[in-house]
């Protein structure tokens, strides 16, 4: 079942685009990252699904229903939290949390207690003195202590510390093992290769990948070091072979998945001494669909 | 030494280069109220018999206690007149100045961890609070300077150099010891809304000092830098000593604020700080429990002013006889009319005003909706169960029950200090009547305020620019003479004036209409529009 649903979904602010024809689709019981750099549409996208603001063009659904005129009822089943939590600075934290989960229409008292000590906020300062990270914890104590089906972070952790971040890991898990959907961003790619289920990247408003982690592997290929006796004079000019660089007296380069085969037996004639290989993190991932993309942009003009 | 002052002079510049626009706008409002003061009441009270009719009318107990006791006597020159009405009110607001200048550059940039920043270069560990110091007692000489000189210049008889630079040095000298006082306050508390809430408890507790000490007994008003300050008595006595008191207590406070800066550590205070609530209380669960936790502590205040208000002008009915027969400026700006005593004619003058004043905390309540969208709150609350239509409503509820109680205050307080001056008391319905009767007005503000949000968030603005407006109309409409449809502009002057004027209950009925239509055309826009960050 898809929990939320947007197609072509189209934002500008003036004469700037800044979401461009995005389709994603998360279905039920899935962690859902949302990858890229900033200014490249993340925040917006996630602010368009909570209807703060007002999608230019396409739509966008969640349990089916239209973000926009829909929200007062889209928002008993999600809980929020934004990239930038901004506080009132002259009410405590508790207050805070509580005024949230009233303003939601419900939620554990018990649980909120728990969370509060999990993730050790002390809820009796006023909010002026929180750090961000602490203002981070408020608006995501507030977030678990809700009984949703739908969670939407914002660069949830870019604010906590490792344990922290440990915690947060850990409350995503748990209720994706309850069965609800989370769909988070960030441009912490560890944390997203960690949590995420299925993921989408996205540049200057436009969604350039979607897929699983496999399938995105699968696309880049793997990443090769190879040592050989004899110097191989035409290695970049290889079919699938990119990025290659010298190191280490030698030579590392990434191979698509589908030439693997073709590289490896062009090699070895060359004496090979040492040959290692490693799946590509999300992070080579990344740099190249920016990197490819780039050029692309660069080469038509 | 270096290890202590380093670079204080670079943090001065950098002090002015912050505030290059805000402290002008500051001191030259002062110099232009001072000199305007000096013309306006030269113009006015061209002559002694008219000047001597409003020194007895400062002899009330009630203008002691507001402006001070009139110490020009027979010689109640222009000059003596300035001085003794202007000098206690502006002195209060030039402390205000610098309360919230100081507050600002000492712990507003701790809170906010700029001054963290600036610690973290080879600059002097005093060098901060030392500049800000400096700069003030720089703002405050200029400030004194040259609002002596503007009104020495007008060459009013009367308003000689001696006394004007007097007059000016006791403002920039009731300035520099508030600037002292907050700088120490600021060492005392850990933010800078406490710092500022203390400093402004303290002014408002001198300027009670001083109205009791004044009224009752002098050795009380001494003990206030309010009262002090008005021993300076410029143009007619020309006192310095009050002058150096204030500057020579500003140098110790300055000191001790020093001295308290170097023992304590960054972003902590001397004062303990509550544990607050761990948990909301039931209050607070809606947008509209939310909307008055916010601005209880602005709104209760604004009751309390407002209320004074009504009193002060309340108290000054029992001189109003004689008000009129001596001046000939209220006798136009009150249309004699057949059957009502002068007190009736003169209760939907002040009714009119205040109705304008209260309107202010209304329309905040209304506009704290663009601040909390600008702030990124409204976020929060929007982005649960919550609709746009409720968040909108419950401001614009809370803004209509403060008109209320605002207009309900000002009248009931003009109306209990009235009659007890008053040898024949009026019905304390008609004091209120007069004030509630500009609720549709208020109303109608609130509603424009709110299609200011729906549909022009950045020019929300406008609508104090509006009210400003009204006041001018309204409170200046019959003296300049102006015509009758420019009253018609403003909300307020489609108003009946009680109890003049028979009740027009249909029209009254129309502004509310109209009001209604306004707030919910604001609340569709703001259903309809993008949150702004």
């Amino acid at each position: 079942m898809t929990v939320v649903k947007t197609q072509g979904l189209s934002k500008t602010f003036g004469d700037f685009k800044a979401l461009d024809g995005v389709d994603i689709e998360v279905k039920e019981g899935e962690v859902f990252g949302f990858i890229g750099p900033n200014g490249a549409g993340k925040s917006t996208t996630l602010r368009v699904l909570l209807g703060v603001l007002k999608a230019s063009e396409g739509s966008a659904e969640i349990f089916g229903k239209d973000v926009w005129k829909d929200a007062v009822d889209i928002h008993k089943r999600v809980a929020y939290v934004p990239g930038d939590v901004n506080l009132w600075p002259n009410l405590t934290g508790g207050e805070v949390i509580d005024l949230f989960g009233r303003l939601r229409g419900g939620y554990d008292k018990g649980r909120r207690d728990e969370l509060i000590s999990r993730f050790g906020l002390d809820p009796g300062k006023k909010c002026r003195t929180y750090s961000k990270g602490n203002r981070q914890k408020v608006a995501l104590i507030a977030a678990f202590s809700a009984d949703a089906d739908l969670y939407i972070f914002d660069e949830p952790t870019s604010g906590l510390d490792p344990l922290m971040e440990r915690v947060f890991s850990e409350y995503v898990q748990e209720a994706k093992a309850q069965g609800k959907s989370i769909l988070l961003s960030s441009h912490i790619l560890s944390e997203v290769e960690k949590l995420c289920d299925r993921v989408a990247i996205i540049r200057k408003g436009r969604i350039i990948e979607t897929g699983t982690l496999k399938e995105m592997r699968h696309l880049t290929g793997s990443l090769m070091f190879i040592e050989t006796d004899q110097p191989i004079p035409d290695l970049a000019e290889l079919r699938g072979v990119h990025r290659v660089q010298a190191f280490d007296g030698g030579w590392s380069f990434q191979v698509d998945a589908d030439e693997l085969d073709a590289v490896v037996r062009h090699l070895s004639a060359f004496g090979i001494k040492r040959m290692e290989s490693r799946p590509p993190t999300l992070e080579d991932l990344f740099i190249r669909h920016y990197e490819e993309t780039e050029t692309g942009a660069g080469g038509g003009v | 030494m270096s290890q202590l002052f380093d670079h204080t002079w670079s943090l001065m510049r950098f002090i002015l280069r912050r505030d290059r626009i805000r402290l002008p706008i500051w001191i030259l409002s002062f110099v232009f109220v001072s000199a305007g003061i000096v013309l306006v009441f030269d113009n006015l009270y061209g002559d002694d018999i008219e000047r001597q009719a409003i020194a007895e009318t400062m002899e009330n107990p009630a203008m002691v206690a507001m402006v001070g006791p009139n110490y020009g006597g027979a010689d109640y020159t222009t000059g003596a007149m300035t001085a003794h009405e202007m000098l206690v009110m502006t002195a209060a607001i030039v402390a205000l100045m610098n309360i919230l200048l100081v507050s600002r550059h000492t712990r507003g940039d701790e809170e906010e961890g700029r001054l963290e920043l600036v610690r973290a270069l080879p600059v002097g560990r005093l060098s901060s609070i030392t500049a800000v110091l400096l700069v003030l007692a720089a703002v405050n000489t200029v400030l004194a300077v040259v609002t002596g000189i503007s009104m020495a210049a007008l060459q009013v008889k009367s308003v000689d150099l001696h006394g004007s630079l007097l007059f000016g040095a006791a403002l920039g000298a009731t300035g520099l010891f508030f600037a002292a006082l907050t700088a120490v306050f600021a060492q005392l508390t850990q933010n800078a809304r406490a710092t500022t809430g203390l400093s402004i408890a303290a002014l408002l507790v001198f300027y009670m000092i001083r109205a009791i000490g004044d009224v009752m007994s002098e050795a009380l008003s001494l003990t206030s830098p309010l009262g002090w300050i008005l021993r300076a008595k410029p143009f007619v006595e020309n006192l310095w000593w009050p002058v150096m008191l204030s500057v020579g207590l500003a140098v110790t406070l300055s000191i001790l604020a020093l001295y308290l800066n170097s023992i304590r550590d960054h972003d902590s205070g001397f004062l303990p700080t509550r544990a607050g609530r761990t948990e909301a209380p039931a209050t607070l669960r809606g947008p509209f429990g939310l909307a008055w936790r916010l601005q209880r502590t602005g709104l209760i205040a604004w009751a309390v002013a407002l209320f004074i208000l009504g009193i002060s002008y309340g108290s000054v009915l029992g001189e109003i006889e004689r008000f009129f027969e001596g001046i000939d400026l209220f006798q136009q700006l009150i249309v004699e009319q057949e059957g009502f005593s002068l007190i009736e004619l003169f209760i939907p003058v002040l009714s009119s005003v205040m109705a304008i004043l209260a309107s202010i905390p209304a329309i905040m309540v209304m506009l704290k909706v663009k601040t909390e969208e600008k702030n990124g709150r409204m976020e929060h609350v929007i982005g649960r169960s919550v609709s746009r239509w409720r968040v909108a409503f419950s401001y614009w509820l809370l803004a209509a029950l403060t008109a209320i109680a605002m207009l309900f205050l000002t009248g009931s307080g003009l109306g209990l200090a009235g009659n007890a001056v008053l040898d024949e008391d009026l019905p304390l319905g008609t004091y209120i009547g007069a004030s509630f009767v500009y609720l549709p007005a208020v109303l109608i503000m609130i509603g424009l305020a709110l299609v200011f949000i729906g549909f022009l968030p950045s020019f929300a603005s406008v609508i104090w620019l509006y009210l400003g407006l009204s006041f001018f109309v309204v409170y200046l409409g019959e003296l300049l003479q102006l015509p009758d449809w420019v009253e018609k502009l403003t909300p307020y002057g489609h108003t009946p004036s009680i109890p003049l004027d028979e009740v027009n209950y249909g029209m009254l009925a129309v502004m509310i209409a109209i009001a209604v239509i306004l707030a919910v055309a604001g609340a569709y826009g703001f259903r309809r529009r993008d949150l702004k960050t």
